[in-house]
């Protein structure tokens, strides 16, 4: 067990040796390669701190949004809402008046209809009536009547007022025509001179008549002249009682209404 | 019986000899050189490593670690040292698995040489640290009485490392050398298995020795600083 200095100078030699070789190739690369590392990968943190930190924000800035966006959304609705509750509202409202406005129509149109059929029938009758009667006078009329008529009609010219005669008058001389007249049966030559005297006598003069037969006048005579009528016949007793009667027809209705308003 | 690998010359000239410790310690720096070269040459620095690149870095962060937690501030700079003083001592003492193999720590002379090594850095860290100035006071810590104390410490501390390792390592092969002849089956694998681990210990203990030396040397270790 002796030291051999030359050994112990060679080691002194080799570790010394051993030493730089392994700080050449195993040290050094290899620290580098760790530091390199860390380095990457506190560049990684700092990058994920970076992006962290901007993800917060970004989440922040979001949940920002979404609250406004929320209460936009909110405030929306509302508006929507209240909007919708006003116009279904109105609609109703609408709707309703609509409803009434229409029921009222249907109502008038029901008691029109029934005024109308009221109004038919009433007139039906009253023609019926008035046919009936005309029928019965047309068949009754006979020689002495018609002269009566004549007669009364003269009697009629010569009874009307001076207005009247005036106005006659006027009607004539602003258009010299023929003075037509009308009656429901054949006048007699005597009864045609006795018309033709009356009216010149008015007038003042001579004119031309045209005598025509008119059944529908009812044991009656129409004078006409340029717009001037003069006339007698029971048609026109019964077409002013026919108008009476249709103006009372009319009226009844009306009265009806008021009488059915309830108190 | 040969009690130290020193004893077995492969060549002479006068002073010089070439014997089975230098062969053995040129095999085993030939050895560790070429593993780190292969190692290192394709070094990656992503989060994914092979698995040799793993294994140099654990060693590597290992030993800086270390160095760092005994007191010495910039573990770089003395991981050259320190970590070569523990690989090359450990891989020497655990290539004693292979057979015929003779560990160069088991020879006075290479434990010298590694202890007259740790001898020489203590100053040479010790005065780049804190100059010459700076490193001579420490000898007349605390009190100028304490300057022979200081003196006979560094050398018995010199001289014990280095009769540690070889007396460990020595011991060892010379325990399975004598239990091979006893019992030659079974108990040497055993015994040969824990030298194994004596080695392991033996390497960290050198080389915490050497670093606690060291770290003491140098004022601005953390201890100190305190």
């Amino acid at each position: 067990m002796q030291i051999n200095w030359f050994t112990v100078i060679a080691q002194i030699i080799n570790f010394i040796f051993l030493v730089w070789l392994l700080k050449r190739f195993l040290y050094k690369p290899i620290l580098k390669a760790i530091d390199e590392r860390e380095n990457k990968i506190a560049g990684h943190i700092k990058d994920a701190e970076v992006k962290d930190a901007k993800a917060k924000k970004e989440q922040i800035e979001f949940a920002a949004k979404n609250e406004t966006f929320e209460k936009e959304k909110k405030g929306l609705m509302d508006n929507a809402i209240a909007e919708t509750n006003e116009k279904r509202q109105k609609l109703l409202e609408s709707a309703r008046n609509e409803a009434i406005e229409l029921q009222s129509k249907l109502e008038n149109s029901l008691k029109e209809m029934e005024e109308n059929l009221n109004r038919d029938m009433a007139q039906k009758t009253q023609q019926e009536v008035f046919a009936i009667t005309r029928k019965t006078l047309a068949d009754l009329a006979n020689q002495s009547l018609e002269e009566q008529s004549v007669s009364i009609f003269i009697q009629r010219i010569v009874d009307l007022k001076k207005e009247e005669k005036k106005k006659f008058v006027e009607a004539f001389k602003k258009k010299s025509n023929s003075i037509l007249v009308q009656s429901a049966f054949d006048l007699a030559k005597k009864q045609q001179a006795d018309i033709k005297n009356v009216v010149n006598e008015i007038l003042g003069l001579e004119t031309q008549f045209q005598f025509k037969t008119a059944p529908e006048l009812i044991c009656g005579i129409e004078l006409t002249s340029n717009g001037f009528k003069l006339a007698w016949s029971i048609s026109d007793y019964l077409n002013s009682f026919q108008k009476s009667i249709a103006e009372s027809v009319r009226a009844e209705p009306i009265e009806e209404q008021h009488a059915s308003k309830p108190i | 019986m040969k009690l130290s690998p020193d004893e077995t010359i492969f060549w002479q000239h006068g002073f010089f000899t070439l014997n089975l410790t230098i062969v053995t310690t040129w095999a085993v720096m030939l050895v560790l050189v070429i593993a780190a070269a292969l190692v290192t040459r394709n070094l990656k620095t992503g989060i994914r490593i092979s698995r040799w690149q793993s294994i140099l870095e654990m060693l590597v962060v290992g030993i800086n670690n270390q160095i760092e937690d005994i007191g010495l501030k910039n573990p770089k700079d003395y991981i050259g040292f320190i970590g070569t003083l523990f690989i090359f001592i450990v891989t020497s003492n655990i290539l004693i698995i292979l057979p015929w193999y003779e560990p160069p720590t088991g020879s006075l002379s290479t434990t010298t040489a590694l202890a007259v090594c740790v001898f020489m850095a203590v100053p040479f860290f010790g005065i780049a640290n804190t100059g010459l100035l700076g490193y001579l006071k420490s000898y007349i810590q605390p009190t100028f009485i304490m300057l022979p104390f200081n003196l006979i410490s560094e050398i018995t501390r010199t001289l014990a490392l280095a009769v540690r390792l070889f007396g460990n390592m020595m011991s060892g092969g010379l325990i399975i050398a004598i239990l091979l002849s006893i019992t030659p089956l079974l108990f040497p694998i055993v015994m040969q298995s824990l030298g194994l681990l004596t080695g392991v210990v033996q390497a960290y203990i050198f080389s915490i020795l050497a670093t606690v030396y060291i770290a003491a040397a140098v004022h601005d270790s953390k201890p100190m600083n305190k």
